[in-house]
């Protein structure tokens, strides 16, 4: 099977003790296969439970019904009930994910925030950041700003940081939260070639894409994550 | 998966009482190498009663405290005896106390604080400890020419980062870090973690981290446990907790941070 991801009868649904101990029910038996090469776009309103079913494969919110099942390493391990040492492990060398948001040390330059990913692995710091320039060149974000910390970008510079940092290491699995979004036209090119490259190197791709000319331009198929709301 | 390494330090029903007022009771965790574990929960939750039973400074009433040392023996710090137990605290424990002043000695210079605890584990060539401390103060970004000033003469950040480079020096395996980053003002904190977290990331070494403060959970923690009352209520990947809560402490905790 070259299934890299395999969700099975997930269910999610949110518990506000604050408010009352008001439920919020989001996902609701929700299965999906994804193989290597394939990038699928979710589909569905906002409010829909995109955002959070992607938390949930990256094990950032947890998974109390159902199997999130990832190839880690020759295994098959999943996520929703694996302890925290094998999440981190998964997210150190299989799993990626540029979210919409760039959270960083203050004072880190933008460089090594890229590069980190690399020397996680245990890639050589000067190699990592070799690598790191080559994608921030490739991202057009003056070089000038590569030893500065990103914490005072604009939005558009942060999202590519955010994605270079994102694709500094060849994943195999990748999840993209609107990768696209706050970038003018000539970086979402960039960003969707490298999307495409990824595709085609055999990484099995889960990702949000508001904007229908870049899924057209990336994905193989839609998912339509609408059919799997919980009913309250 | 099951991980290849054993424990470095493990608790087991740790429970502390101060006659009828519980500090902690029924703490159990498991703590890896080059893992970071990060205590949250209001004041007087227990945290640092717990930091304490787990660094040898206090005896649980119930429970034990087990310590892998580097012959790979698993010992419960309190039977081990008393010199034994100091020793490990020398070369092995390294405690980072909220207030500098509770881990430097502040009647001799920044240079001695660092090399006292390089004399103790056995170094004598006074050359090497003082060149030892010129590039530990380096590393903790302390201007190397204030090696003979007295600390008090240093500013709160410059003390908590000699009051680090002292306790890194030895080449410990555990840091035991009470709210690291209390007291400083948010300039230096963000310098301090940032500093904290490439030593752990480059020493390889295990630490528990005690805070209050969230945003320095996420920061420097992989893990994090969250105390109540004396009880951990949650405990989980660092991101998972403080994104996805489950309890209502947690909850509590995380909806009370305020948005800048």
């Amino acid at each position: 099977m070259s299934d890299l991801v395999t969700i099975e009868n997930l269910s999610k649904r949110f518990t506000l003790h604050m408010q009352g101990g008001v439920e919020i029910p989001v996902l609701s038996g929700l299965s999906v296969w994804v193989a290597a090469g394939e990038c699928v776009a979710l589909a569905g309103p906002s409010g829909s439970g995109k955002s959070t079913f992607m938390r949930m494969i990256y094990g950032n919110y947890t998974c109390p019904e159902g199997a999130i099942r990832v190839r880690h390493g020759g295994e098959q391990v999943d996520i929703a009930s694996a302890d925290p040492y094998t999440v981190l492990d998964i997210r150190r060398s299989t799993l990626g994910y540029v979210s919409q948001f760039l959270r960083v040390v203050p004072r880190v330059p933008t460089v090594e925030i890229v590069a980190e990913p690399l020397i996680a692995v245990g890639c050589d710091k000067s190699e990592a950041c070799d690598r790191a320039k080559v994608l921030l060149h490739r991202l057009n974000l003056p070089e000038r700003l590569w030893s500065l910390s990103p914490l005072t970008f604009s939005g558009g510079e942060q999202q590519r940081v955010n994605i270079a940092r994102g694709f500094a290491y060849p994943y195999p699995i990748l999840l993209l939260d609107e990768p696209t979004a706050s970038l003018d036209r000539d970086n979402r090119e960039v960003v969707l070639q490298m999307i495409a490259e990824a595709r085609d190197r055999g990484a099995a791709i889960i990702g949000i894409f508001h904007d229908q000319e870049a899924r057209d331009a990336v994905c193989t198929r839609a998912f339509d994550i609408n059919s799997f709301q919980a009913v309250a | 998966m099951i991980r290849a390494d054993a424990p470095l330090l493990s608790a087991q029903g740790v429970g502390c009482f101060f006659g009828p007022i519980r500090g902690c009771e029924d703490v159990s965790f498991d703590l890896y190498p080059g893992e970071v574990l990060g205590v949250v929960g209001e004041s007087g939750s227990g945290k640092t009663t717990l930091l304490k039973a787990l660094s040898a400074q206090l005896e649980p009433d119930h429970g034990r405290v087990v310590y892998r040392n580097r012959q790979d023996d698993a010992i419960d710090i309190y039977e081990i005896g008393e010199p034994e137990r100091r020793f490990l605290m020398r070369t092995d424990w390294a405690f980072v106390h909220q207030n500098p002043r509770d881990g430097l000695r502040m009647n001799v210079s920044a240079g001695a604080n660092v090399g006292e605890r390089l004399m103790a584990v056995g170094w004598r060539h006074y050359g090497n400890i003082r060149g030892e401390a010129v590039d530990w103060l380096q590393r903790v970004e302390v201007d190397a020419g204030r090696i003979d000033d007295l600390p008090r003469t240093f500013s709160g950040g410059m003390q908590q980062r000699l009051q680090i480079a002292r306790n890194l020096v030895s080449g410990p395996r555990i840091a035991f870090m009470d709210e690291p980053t209390g007291g400083l003002d948010v300039s230096v904190q963000a310098r301090l973690l940032d500093l904290i977290r490439s030593l752990v990331t480059e020493l390889g070494l295990s630490a528990i981290v005690v805070t209050h403060d969230l945003a320095v959970a996420r920061l420097l923690a992989h893990r994090l446990m969250v105390m109540k009352q004396g009880h951990v209520v949650e405990a989980g990947l660092t991101d998972q907790v403080l994104d996805d809560p489950q309890h209502p402490y947690t909850q509590l905790l995380v909806s009370s941070i305020l948005r800048t």
